[in-house]
């Protein structure tokens, strides 16, 4: 099988999205597949079109263009077969208030939230926004760019006088603004492989971090424990997995997706994010669920590959 | 991996086992953001990299040949530890430009200066020692003197350099705390990032103050041949061989690829650096020696080093103009030499935070936090005309300037002190050189 794997890209997730690609070329090459790594520049289209008959390509780009449905949108429009979620579908997972507007009208749980443009506070003021956000919701809360990954951009407050700040760093990395409840719990990621009807989680993996669960804390080793599969009862369990497999099936996410979500006091999934091309560096959690399911990696990546190919 | 404790896993085996100083040692946000900087499609002012384009690649190539025909069984074996004889003699030579006179026993050759910097922070620096350096200081070094735990104290600069009276006072206070001060580290010419110089007048003054209070000076010379308009000053080794350790380097005059540089110390301090180099590495890149002491034999060195010159007053010429007319609220430094521009940014704005919006604008600069030991800079960046050619500097300049109209945007919008503090330093990568 030859597969072109899509990595690097311009976003701010350059480096995630290089280390992801070449693990997961790794893993391919280890069961015999011919596996070339491109990234998204201006040699990418004559490379497209000379993707050998049988040939699949996998974009593991994270954040704008890869995550988006743009780049999705250029591989259909080439007829080129791909892994994963597609444009449209993925165009809606990728902005996160509309997904989670989507999510909550399916009945699927998920942090009150509101989501504002930069040009809102500056029209109507941004201290008396500031103000009724933090009469709103119990702080902490979590401000975070509308779009992208990593945890970037992201800020945890628990005091109304860094709110000002937490926005300023927010808005660095785009002009819409998600504030949403910070929900305590126990912090899970569930992997879904597959589309449709064929669809199926992979063990939830449970994270405890020391302090923010933030860029430094992904992905410098030593500050997250992960335990997977999660330390949770049969009941959470079934609820998270649940869950997983019901925001893949509303947002109409095909091949592989990893849901974010914490299990609240009162045993609720709230889900916080949805990655359509979620991270496979050393360390990412959708590796880590699938060997925690006794999966060998080459051998789950292949048949992601196959099914794209067969669709 | 899995913890018998716990049951969970931290992904890395080994944890427990990790010296106290590799803790600090932490890919950050701020590396990441840079992964981006190095696509064609950015304009970086972020990595001090020498116009490499500006070297005779043909004439080049055919010496890297005639070395591997002519001489490959002793430029691909091990050499001496100390170095290649013929090159540190070429090296005297090359010092002699600055006033100082040495022999060729005197010349440890290192990989790169970098490699010197860690040797000499080694043999001197045991963990809560206090290194004094310029404030802003060059990155690469505050890396080094963080993974051995240094501590860094610094002292203010002005348009002439370090302030005397600064240090004077800075040495008085920290002998007074009982503090150990083992050297000043210190950029005389075209600072990095600061782009001054130290002052002729201010050279013995600076070097009288250590003497007093029995402090080596560390003075780090990679740029002191890449003034515009000036012969080099005396370099401070040439003022006090007994008192100064230097570091010398052919990666901006000539090409980083070969990793030479080379330290010049007092006797004893030498006969460290040898043992502690061989400890480290055995001997450096012979190939890389053969390399710079054939294009030293039969180059026009100088002529190359005045050209660069040239193109570099070029480029710092661009970035000036280009800054007067599109970001005339900032201020910065004319330097006249080097390869840095040391840019306060307009009130409120915080370097590290507007640097994702620079990376989406598709230009970067590196922050000054990564210049200082202990949190400053937040208000500074140092962008670097070295590299791009005059259009896409002014090109990454107006790039520039739409970052600093949006951020300013944004912290009007939320309080101009909304930008918040600095972080601490950022260790080295070879984008921040």
């Amino acid at each position: 099988m030859d597969v072109m794997i899509l990595a690097g890209g311009l976003s701010h997730e350059r480096d995630v999205s290089v280390r992801s690609g070449r693990r997961v070329k790794d893993a391919l090459e280890s069961v015999g597949a011919r596996v070339t790594l491109h990234d998204v520049d201006t040699d990418l289209i004559p490379a497209l079109r000379s993707l050998p008959e049988g040939g699949v390509v996998w974009p593991l780009l994270h954040g704008a263009s890869g995550e988006d449905g743009s780049l999705q949108a250029l591989l259909e429009l080439l007829g080129v077969p791909f892994v994963g979620t597609a444009s449209h579908e993925a165009r809606v997972a990728w902005v996160k208030p509309v997904a989670k507007a989507v999510l909550e009208r399916a009945g699927v749980k998920t942090p009150a939230f509101v989501t504002f443009p930069q040009s809102l506070f500056r029209e109507v003021g941004a201290d008396q926004v500031l103000t009724a956000i933090a009469e709103r919701f119990a702080l902490p809360v979590a401000v975070k760019p509308a779009r992208g990954g990593s945890a970037l951009g992201v800020s945890i407050v628990s005091d109304r006088e860094e709110l000002p700040r937490a926005m300023v760093h927010c808005f660095a990395y785009g002009d819409i603004a998600l504030i949403e409840a910070a929900v305590e719990g126990i912090e899970v990621a569930v992997s879904v492989v597959g589309t449709g009807d064929d669809a199926r989680v992979l063990p939830a993996v449970e994270i405890v971090a020391q302090g923010p669960y933030d860029y430094d804390a992904r992905y410098n080793p030593g500050r997250v424990e992960y335990f997977a599969p999660a330390r949770l009862t049969d009941a959470q369990r079934a609820t998270v997995e649940g869950a997983a497999l019901e925001v893949h099936r509303v947002l109409g996410l095909r091949d592989l997706s990893r849901v974010d979500m914490i299990v609240d006091a009162d045993g609720n999934a709230q889900v916080l994010d949805i990655n359509i091309a979620p991270g496979m560096t050393e360390t990412s959690l959708f590796p880590q669920a699938a060997e925690a399911g006794g999966l060998e990696l080459g051998q789950l990546y292949k048949e992601i590959c196959e099914r794209a190919l067969a669709r | 991996m899995t913890s018998a404790e716990t049951g969970g896993t931290r992904l890395d085996p080994w944890l427990e086992s990790y010296a106290a100083r590799a803790h600090a040692m932490r890919a950050s946000e701020i590396r990441a953001l840079f992964a981006v900087a190095s696509r064609p499609e950015v304009v970086s002012l972020a990595g001090g990299m020498p116009y490499i384009g500006g070297l005779p690649l043909e004439e080049l190539g055919e010496m890297m040949r005639r070395i591997v025909v002519e001489q490959g069984e002793v430029a691909l074996q091990y050499g001496s530890g100390q170095g290649y004889e013929p090159l540190r003699e070429h090296i005297v030579q090359v010092m002699a430009l600055e006033g100082i006179t040495a022999h060729p026993d005197d010349v440890v050759v290192t990989t790169g200066s970098q490699q010197a910097l860690d040797l000499v922070t080694k043999i001197f620096i045991d963990p809560g020692d206090v290194i004094v350096a310029e404030a802003p200081s060059y990155v690469g070094a505050l890396g080094v003197f963080r993974a051995h735990e240094a501590d860094v104290v610094h002292v203010a600069m002005d348009a002439d350099g370090l302030v005397p009276a600064e240090l004077e006072r800075t040495l008085a206070r920290l002998k007074a705390e009982g503090r150990r001060v083992k050297f000043l580290y210190t950029v005389p010419n075209f600072h990095n990032p600061g782009g001054v110089t130290l002052s002729l007048e201010r050279r013995p003054q600076v070097l009288g103050i250590c003497e007093r209070y029995g402090v080596l000076v560390l003075e780090d010379n990679p740029y002191g041949l890449l003034g515009f308009d000036s012969d080099p000053l005396p370099a401070l080794r040439s003022m006090s061989p007994e008192g100064v350790i230097y570091l010398g380097s052919f990666s901006k005059t000539f090409a980083p690829g070969f990793r030479v540089g080379w330290a010049v110390a007092p006797h004893a301090v030498r006969e460290k650096l040898v043992l502690a180099s061989e400890s480290a590495i055995l001997c450096p890149s012979h190939a890389s020696q053969l390399a710079i002491t054939a294009y030293l034999d039969h180059h026009d060195w100088q002529g190359q080093i005045k050209k660069f010159r040239e193109q570099y007053r070029e480029r710092r010429d661009a970035m000036v103009s280009a800054l007067e007319e599109m970001i005339p609220e900032a201020s910065w430094n004319v330097p006249d030499g080097g390869f840095y521009v040391w840019l306060k940014l307009p009130e409120g704005l915080n370097s590290k935070s507007m640097l994702p919006r620079a990376v989406t604008a598709r230009v970067a600069y590196v922050p000054g936090t990564a210049f200082y030991f202990d949190g400053q800079g937040a208000d500074h960046i140092r962008l670097s005309y070295c590299y791009p050619t005059p259009e896409r500097i002014r090109e990454g300049v107006r790039r520039l300037a739409g970052v600093v109209d949006q951020e300013l945007e944004t912290v009007r919008i939320f309080g101009a002190d909304a930008g918040g503090g600095g972080d601490t330093v950022e260790f080295p990568s070879p984008d921040l050189a």
